[in-house]
């Protein structure tokens, strides 16, 4: 709408204040005036095809589709009069005569809004003049789809869940076919299984029929009246941070929906909707299990307790508190995460608490703390809407943040946004490029330097922005100097003339975004990367403004928040350094313990450390570093010498196999809590369930081992826990339980419980003690490992949309592993006939590290020389071959980048 | 004109064509230009030029006398054929001819023709002598109404193109001609395809459009075929391109053949085809001159109406309107079909009587007596009276709408009915099926049109046929749907006792 300004109009009488430009429909449904419709759907444009909501208007011929028309002042309406209600009878009657209201074995039964309609206009069978018309409306009934089912029968063509498909999803994989009532909705050009449909269910969500159903992926058929209760929480996969609806029937999710608001406003990807079931596999652990002569035993809570305790005590007491490391878990809530690293630095007496974030955006923060102030996302995911250039750099949104990338999408197609990608992959948003650079991997620095010194050469800097709000511009600029364009083509392979069009665009832009995940921060030049992203927002002043700013996309659900709550060896919760005097006579205080001064071991430095015999035990909760850490043959090795190692998670994950203690948690479903997603804003977890047989919540058993280990925490609920964060915490200060559960979704900054939250970072200081943002002169580093001739492949590892992190959760649903059952390596044909490698053929893959045999796929995606493997899949681990060559500043190691040699099994 | 000898072919008939061919092989200077609709006359005919005497209703076997005898011995074939009428001149006196005053006259495959005759001088005039706004004038004076159907007034059309904000505007020759019973835009590709791109020439230069679209009905193989060569010719010769005859102005055309449907007609569908999306309607407002064709202004002219374009502005709003009547100035082509003696093309000028249509030029019937006209094509309505003036006006006072200017002639020996029948099944074949009441109406009338015609309705049919086809007039999303209640209305109204008779109650 163009204008909040507010007219005045008459329906049936009635007056009524609303936006000009709103449409008519809406506005006479918001205000009690229930005008019948099929088609509308507020989410998309209208379509006015089933003419059901048709009305007149003063000064207009004919009857109107009140969907269609904007309200203007002065308008004066009739809704409802004998006239308009027999007409829409007799519409009413059409659409019946072409449906098929086979009700009684309809999931829609009670939810059906054609079926409230007909009920509604007394429109029962034999109370029609119309005879049915099924036997020439064609029936199509396409379940090829392993998450939906589409019947023709039942569909009305209203063309909402086209429209949900293009206008909400950016995805227009639905389009109708057939003319008249031989009209149907077809996905792709046939099916549903042969179509580019990725399962995402927005069009189910939208349909007002039985003709779009999901599948009974949940085990059973159920229609919304079976439900028992709906139980709005976040979704557990990845960072975007989806509010779900969980249809609950006997204590199991029957059904999933999205919910509409923040973040996602109703949408979800397949794994939101389709891959919960995870949560009631019988693979769950149900009970503590203790290993014992080589095999596990089921053992009460008591022994297991008391067993944890005891061991981690004597080894403490033995080797120092060093000895112990633990990781936490970013797919934990942020009150198990406060409560793990509290743990280890109040009970056990260690820094050496660290999580997945070190090998996703350890990079992140060392390099946006340094440039900004703080570790985070900049700005909001909705605002890439009104961005009028996003440019996005090794993230594969629409797989790895799959409703963010609709975002990305809808500003593209919508509201004029222009995307360039950055990427040597030629991922899905490549289709909606303006500009694609294809990067050699690891060149990355210099792609960046190159632009910047095309905007700064072209005079496309904001020179009052460098001037009034950062430091640091002329070291830097002496760097960008020599990447002219010819010098960055040459190093990265993009053609000058790509580098030169790319800046053009993001140095003209009044509001340009930049977007990123692991393709920039696995590297051993992490930092740099991050820090040259954070470089060119600072020269063109795309940074403290809505619709810009450097945009990490975190991984998991709550990355954010296990690193805001001080799951870190070097900062207590809220980013305060555990080298700071202040911070730690704060946090001894309100512990009541003497803290450890030196920072800790991270992820990689503790598998070393074991190797090394520094570290003797090991907790992790909720981790699996044997699939998901680099160099797993290391890894291993590392969890069979140390002395101790407790295991907490909801299965008995590959890391689970060497723990001599495992410890059975809650699913998110189980429990409460708070994840923070990627743009900082702190979600409600909401438990809809009980955990399967004894498991419990993380920070229940936390909790309890530390009071058996002599430290009473006190904690009798969450709460408890959100307010001491509350106290301890000041960028979550203001994030109060009672806020969170009135329904607000506050993003941090939030240093007080009047504050509002922050939409985005830096509107008028950084967060730097100076105020001012900092340039670095960053250099290009060339990667840790090239391809030489003994290993001549570029490897690069990531995630796909249907499985996650190490698939423990992903593998145990019925849906997701019908579309990707397992692992394969991305092979550019022109290598593969080199190679004399069929298509499908399995392989060898080699390098320094290790080896797996691997299915290779021909595919366009990737550039001759270089492979791709998803890192999910444990028996042919990607992380058997990467490198744990580690960035020196963040520790993140190099899992984008490593050399390969490719053999034929004869 | 030229003294070039040639046959032009009537109806695309291949015997006919290739025994031509062979015939002629070996004779000096003597062509065959195929397929040409020449317009007034049933069957296939020939005209012999430069005399352009014609022939109507040569059968194969005959074409080898014409040859012998008119182009060996340049004497004229004094006989009917398949009982046609005796050899006649190619314009029958009382048609006026301004849009047709080249089909069937000069070579449609030779630019040099059409210029030799005057073609390009409205372009060249209106780019020399007029501003933009000058020739939208010209146009609005002359009182030319869109003859696509609606009847909407051309120069009023330009002028909103012309004043919308846009990044940049576009006009389409809407040449998705697929009103049943209607062959006039048809035959100007065909015959005379120069003057429908000159006509759209001018609109671009009047609406300050660069790029224009002739949007063609893709049966229409012949006229596709001609308007190809046509375009590429007047891309030689400066008429289109960039800086066209060194005026500044600069102009492209480009061709697309239709992928198939009635429903691409509407100007909206037309769009979004053109976009290269499903063809269905557009909500409208807004209305393509405020966003069309990728949301910009666009003007969407019928190829009868743009051909008229180029008489207007050599000759003056003041000549054209010494044609026809004050409301509907000008001239119409007529495709007459159904049971009159002659069917074909004929242009005559707005208002004259359907008494006139059917007798004067067409002939009168064959056989029986005048029943009813359909009217407008399958949109149209069935019209009684002889004396209802053929102008939009005129038409639509009798309760019908002159439409495309197609009209089917049934006498009292026609089956009405199962015209009817036809009309209701081409709707259910065409309804493209975005909105409910088109849908599922047109499948609705179209089984009880055959109950009907089988002799197995009730009364009630009828009624409930009348309802729906009344309600979809209401309620309908486009101009297909909303069309199909004024043939039902109207022939149930004439043809009541017809339809009475069939009922089994």
């Amino acid at each position: 709408m163009s204008s909040k300004e507010m007219v005045t109009i008459h329906i049936d009488g009635k007056e009524i204040h609303a936006p000009r430009g709103a449409s008519l429909l809406k506005v006479a449904r918001d205000n009690g005036i229930d005008i019948p419709g099929l088609c509308y759907y507020e989410k998309v444009s209208p379509t006015g095809s089933c003419r059901l909501c048709v009305v007149k208007i003063d000064g207009r011929p004919g009857l109107v589709p009140s969907c269609m028309v904007k309200v203007e002042d002065g308008m004066k309406v009739t809704a409802f009069d004998d006239e308009i209600e027999s007409v829409r009878r007799g519409i009413l009657e059409m659409i019946l005569a072409e449906h098929d209201d086979d009700c009684i074995n309809c999931e829609k039964n009670g939810s059906c809004e054609l079926q409230d309609l007909a009920f509604r206009y007394n429109l029962g069978r034999e109370l029609r003049t119309l005879p049915s018309l099924l036997d020439v409306v064609p029936k199509i009934y396409d379940d090829s789809s392993p998450v939906l089912i589409y019947d023709s029968h039942k569909c009305i063509k209203c063309g909402r869940c086209i429209k949900a498909c293009f206008e909400i999803q950016g995805k227009g994989v639905l389009s109708f076919a057939g003319k008249g009532l031989g009209e149907y909705v077809v996905a792709g050009i046939e099916n549903w299984a042969d179509s580019a449909c990725d399962g995402c269910g927005e069009c189910v969500q939208a349909c007002p029929t039985g003709a779009l159903v999901e599948k009974p992926v949940y085990g059973v058929r159920v229609r919304e009246i079976d439900v028992d209760r709906k139980v709005v929480t976040t979704c557990p996969y990845c960072g975007v941070g989806c509010q779900l609806e969980l249809w609950i029937k006997d204590d199991r999710i029957v059904k999933v929906r999205g919910y509409d608001d923040i973040p996602n406003r109703g949408s979800t990807c397949v794994k939101g909707r389709f891959g919960l079931d995870f949560v009631h596999s019988p693979d769950r652990l149900k009970y503590p299990l203790i290993k014992k002569d080589g095999k596990f035993v089921e053992v009460s809570w008591e022994e297991a307790l008391d067993y944890v305790a005891s061991r981690l005590s004597e080894i403490r007491d033995k080797y120092g508190p060093d000895a112990i490391a633990g990781l936490s878990s970013a797919k934990c809530t942020n009150e198990e995460n406060f409560v793990f690293q509290k743990f280890m630095r109040a009970v056990i007496g260690t820094n050496s608490v660290d999580h997945c974030a070190r090998l996703c955006h350890a990079s992140t923060i060392a390099g946006l703390v340094r440039a900004f102030g703080s570790g985070a996302m900049t700005n909001s995911i909705e605002e890439f809407l009104n961005a009028d250039v996003i440019f996005i750099t090794g993230s594969n949104t629409t797989e790895t943040h799959p409703v963010t990338a609709t975002y990305i999408k809808r500003a593209v197609l919508f509201h004029n946004a222009k995307l360039i990608v950055a990427d040597p992959r030629r991922i899905d948003l490549v289709d909606y490029a303006t500009v694609w650079l294809q990067q050699r991997n690891g060149t990355d620095v210099a792609l960046f330097n190159g632009l910047m010194h095309v905007i700064w050469k072209e005079g496309l800097m904001d020179e009052e922005f460098i001037r009034s709000r950062t430091e640091g511009f002329d070291e830097f600029i002496k760097v960008i100097e020599k990447f002219t364009p010819e010098k960055t083509e040459e190093i990265t392979d993009v053609p000058k003339e790509k580098i030169i069009e790319a800046a053009r665009l993001y140095g003209s832009a009044e509001r340009a975004s930049i977007v990123y995940a692991m393709g920039i921060t696995q590297h051993v030049t992490g930092t740099d990367n991050v820090l040259s992203l954070a470089n060119m927002a600072l020269l063109t002043g795309n940074v403290g403004r809505e619709s810009t700013g450097v945009n990490p996309l975190r991984g998991q659900n709550n990355v954010q928040g296990a690193c805001d709550l001080g799951a870190l060896p070097n900062v207590f919760p809220g980013y305060q350094k555990v080298t700071d005097p202040n911070a730690r006579r704060k946090f001894e205080e309100a512990w009541g313990v003497k803290l450890p001064e030196e920072p800790g071991l991270t992820v990689v430095e503790m598998m070393y450390a074991a190797t090394q015999g520094k570290v003797k035990a090991m907790y992790f909760m909720g981790e699996n570093p044997v699939i998901s850490d680099p160099n797993i043959p290391h890894v291993k090795e590392a969890l069979e010498v140390v002395e101790f190692l407790v295991v907490q998670d909801i299965f008995l994950t590959e890391t689970a196999q060497y723990a001599d203690v495992v410890l059975p948690a809650a699913s998110f479903a189980e429990k409460n809590g708070t994840y923070t997603n990627t743009e900082r804003r702190v979600l409600w977890v909401q438990k809809a369930i009980d955990p399967p047989g004894e498991a419990k919540p993380d920070w229940v058993i936390v909790q309890d081992v530390a009071r058996k280990m002599g430290y009473d925490m006190g904690y009798s609920s969450v709460k408890d826990i959100i307010d001491e964060i509350n106290r301890l915490v000041p960028i979550y200060a203001g994030i109060t339980y009672e806020r969170i559960r009135n329904g607000e979704k506050l993003q941090w900054p939030c240093p007080s419980p009047e504050h509002p939250g922050t939409k985005y970072l830096y509107k008028d200081r950084f967060n730097r003690p100076n105020g001012l943002g900092k340039f670095h002169p960053v250099d290009f580093i060339p990667p840790a490992e090239w391809p030489d001739e003994e290993y001549p492949f570029l490897l690069s590892t990531g995630r796909i949309l249907y499985h996650f992190h190490t698939t423990s959760m992903t593998r145990r649903t019925q849906a997701l592993p019908q579309y990707v059952e397992g692992p394969y390596m991305e092979m550019h044909p022109d290598d593969m006939k080199k190679l004399g490698i069929e298509d499908g053929e399995v392989v060898r893959v080699v390098s320094r590290r290790g080896e797996i045999k691997i299915k290779a796929i021909a595919s366009g995606r990737v550039y001759s020389g270089s492979v791709f493997i998803p890192f999910h899949f444990a028996e042919a681990a990607a992380n058997m071959l990467t490198n744990d060559a580690l960035d020196p500043i963040s520790k993140i190691p190099e899992l984008k980048v490593a050399a390969v040699r490719i053999e034929k099994i004869e | 004109m030229s003294s070039r000898r040639y046959v032009l072919l009537g109806v695309a008939d291949d015997g006919v064509f290739s025994r031509l061919k062979a015939e002629i092989e070996g004779l000096p200077n003597v062509e065959v230009i195929r397929g040409l609709s020449i317009g007034d006359f049933d069957g296939v005919s020939l005209a012999v030029f430069p005399t352009g005497v014609r022939y109507s209703g040569v059968p194969v076997s005959e074409v080898p006398t014409i040859v012998k005898k008119h182009l060996e011995g340049d004497k004229t074939v004094d006989q009917r054929f398949n009982g046609s009428a005796l050899p006649s001149t190619i314009l029958p006196s009382r048609q006026k001819r301004i849009v047709l005053e080249r089909v069937g006259v000069i070579d449609p495959e030779s630019i040099d023709e059409y210029i030799e005759s005057g073609g390009y001088e409205a372009l060249k005039k209106a780019l020399n002598e007029m501003s933009p706004a000058d020739v939208i004038e010209e146009v609005k004076a002359s009182g030319l109404r869109g003859r696509g159907g609606a009847g909407f007034p051309t120069g009023l059309k330009w002028e909103f193109t012309a004043k919308s904000e846009g990044k940049m505007r576009f006009v389409i020759a809407n040449a998705d001609e697929s009103e049943p019973g209607t062959f006039k835009d048809r035959v100007i590709e065909e015959g005379d395809p120069h003057r429908l791109i000159e006509g759209v020439l001018i609109a671009g230069y009047a609406v300050g459009a660069s790029q224009g679209y002739i949007f063609v009905r893709g049966e229409h193989s012949l006229a596709i075929e001609r308007l190809k060569k046509a375009i590429a010719d007047a891309k030689e010769r400066s008429f289109i391109g960039e800086n066209i005859l060194d005026t500044g102005f600069s102009f492209d055309i480009r061709l697309v053949p239709s992928a198939g449907g009635y429903i691409c007609g509407e100007e909206t569908a037309l769009i979004e085809a053109l976009e290269g999306k499903r063809g269905q309607p557009r909500p409208k407002p807004p209305y393509p001159p405020q966003k069309g064709l990728w949301n910009q202004p666009t003007l969407v002219n019928n190829v009868e109406t743009l051909a008229n374009v180029p008489s207007i502005i050599m000759k003056g709003a003041n000549w054209y309107r010494s044609f026809g009547t004050e409301s509907s100035p000008g001239t119409k082509v007529y495709s007459v079909l159904g049971n009159t003696v002659h069917t074909g093309l004929f242009e005559a000028p707005m208002g004259i009587t359907l008494r006139e249509l059917v007798f004067d030029y067409g002939g009168g019937l064959k056989d029986g007596e005048f029943r009813a006209a359909l009217v407008g094509g399958a949109a149209g309505g069935f019209i009684a009276d002889l004396d209802t003036k053929l102008d939009f006006e005129g038409v639509k006072e009798k309760g019908g709408m002159l439409g495309s200017g197609a009209v089917l002639v049934l006498s009292d020996k026609a089956d009405a009915i199962g015209v009817l029948l036809s009309i209701a099944r081409f709707f259910k074949r065409e309804s493209c099926g975005k909105c409910v009441p088109c849908r599922v109406g047109t499948q609705i009338i179209t089984d009880i049109m055959t109950r009907v015609y089988n002799g197995n309705c009730t009364r009630k049919d009828l009624d409930v046929m009348l309802d729906i086809a009344y309600n979809m007039k209401l309620t309908s999303f486009c101009p297909l749907g909303q069309s199909v209640h004024l043939p039902v209305k109207t022939a149930l109204e004439i043809f009541r006792a017809d339809f009475e008779s069939r009922c089994g109650d």
